[in-house]
């Protein structure tokens, strides 16, 4: 039985279309369509934007911190000092107190290493109070605390973090006596330093006049539960689909549907490895959505589903 | 007076082979003649959903322009000035219509199979188009200096440092943040942008599926279909397959 050989110009494969240009033109002013959707988006923007404006909710300086929620200010410096704060667990690109999160084998978090380094005991509490050491009280805590062992340290810190979870709402005026060491004085002297407003500046200046970079202030501000409390009452929250989210009745970001929809299903919502886990998906879903055209089965999907016919009603002749 | 020809004047030997001739050339088979700016479109060419590709286009020059008039006042002045408000709110809705535009687009191309007559590297640029933008968003979203910044940058760095991009990428430092969104980002989407457009114009708009060329239907000695000229055949190029360079390097075609 011959077979007939179909020359290689002549084959089609699943992606073949005829040439564009071979086919009957019509009048089209692409400069006039332009300028009509340029006005017509300029317009709707402009509207939009008196009609709704933006949300600009003021960002939560650490003084207010301090005024609104002192004791989660104590709470966290008290828990800078134990180590046990996210901050002082997280690992890389931070420190390498922790391992971070890994995707099977590998630990993508731990290759670069560390390089931002933070060490939020001495970052955040102690070498900030060091420009309160014309205070005696405050001066004599600092030698106490530098003067002991690290496992002292951690044992005062704990002990007094511990405290501070049993006493009424977190107050320290309220906690247990106990074997706090210079503790109290430090979490106390890191409160007042908030509340003065020159907290900020010492954590985003010290290396630099020009504070450009907020990640210190911003990682002590996420160490304590103000921040997630005050997101969690407008929605923000993780389980809440997060930061697809702004304040207020406004769109957001709802283009990131897709990658905070992970977090709300298992098991994504109940892994310790989720953030690399989801974002390992979304890596893969993002090459199979630019290389739709060379995947078998998908590339021809649109013939079969037929929304086509809706876009090319009269074939052309 | 010198008689002496001038350098313009010479005949110029072997001009053809020069860098600058190549690149001319180069740079003119990019798209066919004609093609770059066509006053006439295919006859299939006759739907609403053609609209959303240039109503994306039109809204990311909106885009731009309200992101110019912010950044002549600075990262913080927005929110002491009525005026800035007013454009970033400008800003804000533009991104908006920005994305709805593209997704409209996006998913139209993708009922339409727009890859098909090796249209793939059209497909996949606009694809990184989209990908682009949702990181110029994203640290435009960080940039803002108020709580929904605090809040996004605090709890997108877990997603970034777990993959390891945090380590380069620090979503809580305001100042890389401020480069990478008025800066690299924007020329990184615009250069995937007209590398987009420019396949476009290579290829011209995806025939319906299921369409055959008018010429492929019509009875030996038929006349041809109405319309202009055809341009050129594009020359060959990266996208193109075997076949194609052969036929346009001999000026047939399919």
């Amino acid at each position: 039985m011959s077979t007939i050989r179909v020359p290689r110009s002549e084959r089609r494969g699943a992606t073949w279309a005829p040439d564009s240009h071979a086919f009957p033109t019509r009048r089209y002013d692409l400069v006039k369509e332009f300028v009509v959707a340029l006005v017509v988006m300029l317009v709707l923007a402009v509207v939009a934007a008196i009609v709704f404006s933006s949300p600009d909710e003021p960002a939560i300086s650490l003084q207010q911190w301090a005024r609104q929620a002192p004791n989660d200010v104590v709470a966290t410096a008290t828990g800078e000092l134990a180590g046990t704060t996210t901050s002082a667990t997280y690992g890389p690109p931070y420190n390498t107190a922790g391992e971070g999160q890994a995707l099977g084998p590998v630990s993508l978090q731990k290759l670069p290493g560390v390089t931002e380094p933070v060490d939020p005991a001495n970052d955040f509490v102690i070498t900030p109070l060091r420009t309160l050491s014309a205070q005696p009280l405050v001066a004599a805590a600092l030698r106490q605390w530098a003067g002991a062992s690290p496992d002292q340290q951690t044992s005062w810190a704990q002990a007094y973090s511990d405290a501070l979870g049993k006493a009424p709402d977190g107050d320290p005026a309220k906690v247990a006596p106990g074997d706090y060491g210079p503790v109290p004085v430090l979490a106390r002297g890191v409160l007042a330093l908030a509340a003065s407003g020159a907290l900020e500046g010492l954590l985003t200046s010290r290396t630099s006049f020009f504070g450009v970079d907020s990640s210190k202030p911003l990682l002590l501000l996420a160490d304590g539960s103000h921040l997630e409390d005050r997101a969690r009452a407008q929605n923000l929250g993780g389980d809440q689909w997060g930061i697809m989210n702004e304040t207020g009745n406004y769109p957001g970001q709802p283009w990131l549907w897709l990658y905070t929809f992970w977090y709300q299903v298992p098991p994504f919502s109940t892994s310790d490895n989720a953030d690399v886990q989801v974002w390992a998906l979304m890596v893969l879903l993002s090459i199979g959505l630019i290389c739709v055209p060379w995947i078998p089965g998908l590339r021809t999907l649109p013939k079969h589903l037929g929304v086509h016919r809706l876009i090319w009603r009269q074939r052309p002749r | 007076m010198s008689t002496r020809p001038t350098e313009s004047t010479r005949p110029v030997a072997g001009g053809s082979g020069t860098w600058t001739a190549k690149l001319t050339a180069w740079v003119e088979g990019l798209v066919p003649k004609g093609q770059w700016l066509p006053d006439r479109q295919p006859a299939y060419v006759a739907s609403w959903v053609y609209v959303f590709g240039v109503a994306c286009l039109a809204s990311l020059v909106v885009v731009i322009v309200s992101g110019l008039v912010l950044t002549l006042g600075g990262v913080m002045w927005w929110h002491s000035s009525s005026v800035g408000h007013f454009v970033n709110s400008v800003h804000l809705w533009s991104v908006e219509l920005f994305f709805a535009t593209m997704v409209i687009h996006l998913w139209g191309k993708f009922f339409m199979a727009a890859w098909r007559g090796h249209r793939g590297l059209t497909w996949a640029t606009g694809a990184l188009a989209f990908f682009g933008s949702l990181g110029t968003a994203f640290t435009g979203y960080l940039i803002q200096t108020n709580f929904d910044s605090q809040w996004i940058s605090t709890q997108a760095k877990d997603g970034l440092n777990a993959a390891g991009i945090g380590a380069f990428f620090n979503v809580m430092n305001v100042g890389q943040m401020v480069l990478w969104h008025v800066s690299l980002l924007p020329l990184v989407v615009g250069a995937i942008v007209g590398l987009h457009l420019l396949l476009v114009r290579r290829r011209g708009v995806v025939p319906p599926i299921g369409a055959e060329a008018p010429d492929r239907m019509m009875q030996p000695g038929s006349p041809r279909p109405a319309g202009p000229p055809e341009p050129s055949a594009p020359r060959p190029g990266p996208d193109m397959s075997s076949d194609e360079r052969a036929r346009t390097s001999s000026g047939t075609r399919s």
